[in-house]
């Protein structure tokens, strides 16, 4: 199957500025991609380029089936946007923007009103349904915004920082959402800031800076592919950490990061689950009372940082 | 997953459009329903010309031929409100704009025509009811029209056939203008175009050339040809300009049309950046 999203060598610029330099991205059908990068690196650029709202200078895309140049419309039809800005009437109530959409969708009035309340519980502004965004929070108004874009199940919908300013609770809630999405089979490229973000909901991560793809694969496969795995030993109260960290220098050869409040020892791991296995026995050998040993991988927070570092330094 | 039916027959693609149209007018006409204080004070401004030329300079205001002022100026009044509603357009595409509701639009499967469609429809309703108002006030202090309903009807038809064509020239000015401060400064502009004419004084009365601008402006053929149709006083000055009232005031509209028209819809388009 044609893969939802084809991106090749895109280009855009503004002015002097170019906010895509040979921009590169497959997204298969029904799975989620998250396109990471710092501000700046062309992620709306890009995401205005795919859903048909700006025109790439060069290089071609295509869109579930459709090129974004030549069929547009075709595209239209089968995309949903939630844009960096909000986009919501304000002289409309929650409800009555979410019928006006609907309605815009082909939804007939009856249905589109039946519509519009389910989306209003499921993103929880049944209070607010019949004020005014005027009178919204910065979370509601996100929230409406999103709730417009889940009007229908598109086949595509891209996501551009979907979750800024939402509090914990209300991002779970769309995390939810995007998931019960996918199951369905719609196909997701999201852009966000939230690693943390990236690495629950998506299955292949881009990483774009000054226009270009850097980086692409699994959360796991990025993880690993700066080899920085660390052992995280936590010891017993009254241990000595400085003792334990010698015996875990002795054992992988590197220099261990020593926490004693946390009564914490962490130390680079390259080859993994021998290295664990070697720590584990020394410290059994020397009698050190271990409260939890782990193999930890390094967080996508810390993957990011090495590949846009690697990028700037190149 | 569910998608959105693509018309595709002639017909069907036709009844979308038109559903879609429907839907974006309601929505326009919700914009102005909600926002009194800016549909009142558009008024004002000709309400209270009808006070203070109509009574308090009324006396000085002299016609030629010797008829009551207040018959004479009323037309100009309703076609300087036809001329004010540009500001009104321009002010719902910028505003539109600058909230990113018109680039949601653009990424939905809703057809140009249909959005344009959508906002002259509604200013078109919101002009109706203008003139409902006016022509009410006006005959409340006296103004009269003297040829039949057919005649009056004629000469509001000549109104709103020139807020209709200016319409095309507000979302063109509106999508180039972009934000909503330089939309601010189209009220100063506009309202010269709205003054020098023959709102409030015939053309003939003003300095040579000034007359002669005054005389060739477009909304001065509407303004001429409205008092013609309703039978009010319009001063005679026999220029060509003005026994052709009823045809310019057609043939004005239409040419505005022909040109703002394809460019409001391709600068519509051009939105896509
Ligand atoms: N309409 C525009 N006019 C001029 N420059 C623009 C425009 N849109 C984007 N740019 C420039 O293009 C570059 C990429 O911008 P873009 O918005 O795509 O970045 P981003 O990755 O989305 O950043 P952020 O994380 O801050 O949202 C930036 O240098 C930006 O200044
Ligand atoms: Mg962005």
């Amino acid at each position: 199957m044609e893969p939802a999203v084809v991106a090749e060598g895109l280009t855009k610029n503004f002015g002097s500025t170019r906010a895509l330099d040979g921009f590169d991205l497959t997204v298969p059908a029904g799975t989620v991609c998250g396109l990471l990068g710092p501000n700046g690196a062309g992620k709306s650029t890009a995401v205005r380029i795919l859903s048909t709202l700006s025109r790439p200078d060069g290089g071609r895309a295509r869109v579930a089936g459709f090129d974004v140049v030549r069929d547009p419309v075709e595209v239209r039809y089968r995309i949903g946007l939630v844009g960096q800005q909000p986009a919501v009437d304000e002289m409309l109530t929650g409800r009555e923007n979410l019928e006006m959409f609907a309605r815009l969708y082909r939804l007939g009035p009856a249905e589109a009103r039946r519509r519009a309340a389910e989306l209003l519980e499921i993103f929880d502004l049944g209070d607010a349904a019949d004020r005014r965004p005027k009178g919204y929070s910065g979370g509601m108004r996100r929230r409406l915004d999103l709730a417009i874009s889940f009007v229908m199940a598109p086949p595509v919908l891209f996501l551009d920082e979907p979750t800024t300013g939402m509090d914990p609770g209300h991002r779970l809630g769309l995390w939810h959402g995007v998931r019960t999405l996918v199951a369905q089979g719609t196909t997701v490229l999201l852009t966000t800031h939230y690693l943390d973000e990236a690495d629950q909901l998506a299955d292949e991560i881009t990483v774009i800076d000054h226009g270009r793809a850097i980086a692409r694969g699994t959360p796991d496969e990025l993880k690993s592919r700066l080899r920085g795995d660390r052992i995280d030993v936590l010891v017993g109260d009254g241990v000595d950490v400085g003792a334990v960290g010698r015996v875990l220098a002795g054992v992988t050869g590197a220099a261990p990061e020593l926490d004693q409040q946390a009564g914490r020892v962490s130390v680079a791991a390259p080859d993994r689950v021998a290295a664990l296995a070697r720590v584990a026995r020394a410290l059994d050998d020397e009698g050190v009372a271990v409260r939890d040993i782990a193999l930890r991988r390094p967080t996508l927070d810390e993957v990011f940082v090495q590949f846009t570092q690697e990028e700037d330094a190149a | 997953m569910s998608t959105v039916t693509v018309p595709r027959t002639r017909p069907e693609r036709l009844r979308v459009a038109l559903s879609d149209a429907l839907t974006m007018t309601r929505r326009n006409l919700r914009y102005w329903w909600r926002s009194p204080e800016e549909v009142v004070g558009a008024l004002a401004f000709p309400l209270i010309s009808v006070l203070l030329f109509g009574y308090v300079f009324g006396s000085a205001m002299v016609v030629p031929g010797g008829a009551d002022y207040k018959e004479y100026l009323l037309p100009g009044l309703f076609g300087m409100t036809m001329v004010f509603g540009l500001v009104n357009t321009v002010a719902a595409v910028v505003t539109d704009r600058a909230r990113g509701v018109t680039d949601r639009f653009l990424t939905m499967p809703v057809a140009t025509s249909s959005i344009l469609a959508g906002r002259a429809a509604a200013d078109v309703v919101r002009a109706m009811a203008d003139l409902v108002v006016l022509i009410g006030c006006g005959y409340l202090v006296g103004w009269r029209w003297h040829e039949g309903m057919a005649g009056a009807l004629a000469a509001v038809g000549l109104l709103l056939l020139l807020r209709f064509a200016l319409i095309w020239v507000g979302i063109y000015v509106g999508l180039v203008l972009r934000s909503p401060d330089a939309a601010s400064v189209l009220y100063p502009l506009v309202l010269p175009f709205a003054m020098v004419a023959n709102t409030f004084v015939p053309p003939a009365l003003m300095p040579g050339w000034l007359g002669a601008v005054a005389e060739t402006n477009p909304m001065s053929a509407t303004v001429a040809a409205t008092r013609e149709l309703f039978g009010n006083p319009s001063a005679p000055d026999g220029s060509w300009l003005t026994e052709h009232a009823v045809p310019l005031a057609i043939g004005w509209p239409v040419l505005l049309l022909v040109v703002f028209a394809p460019l409001a819809v391709r600068q519509y388009r051009r939105a896509r950046r």
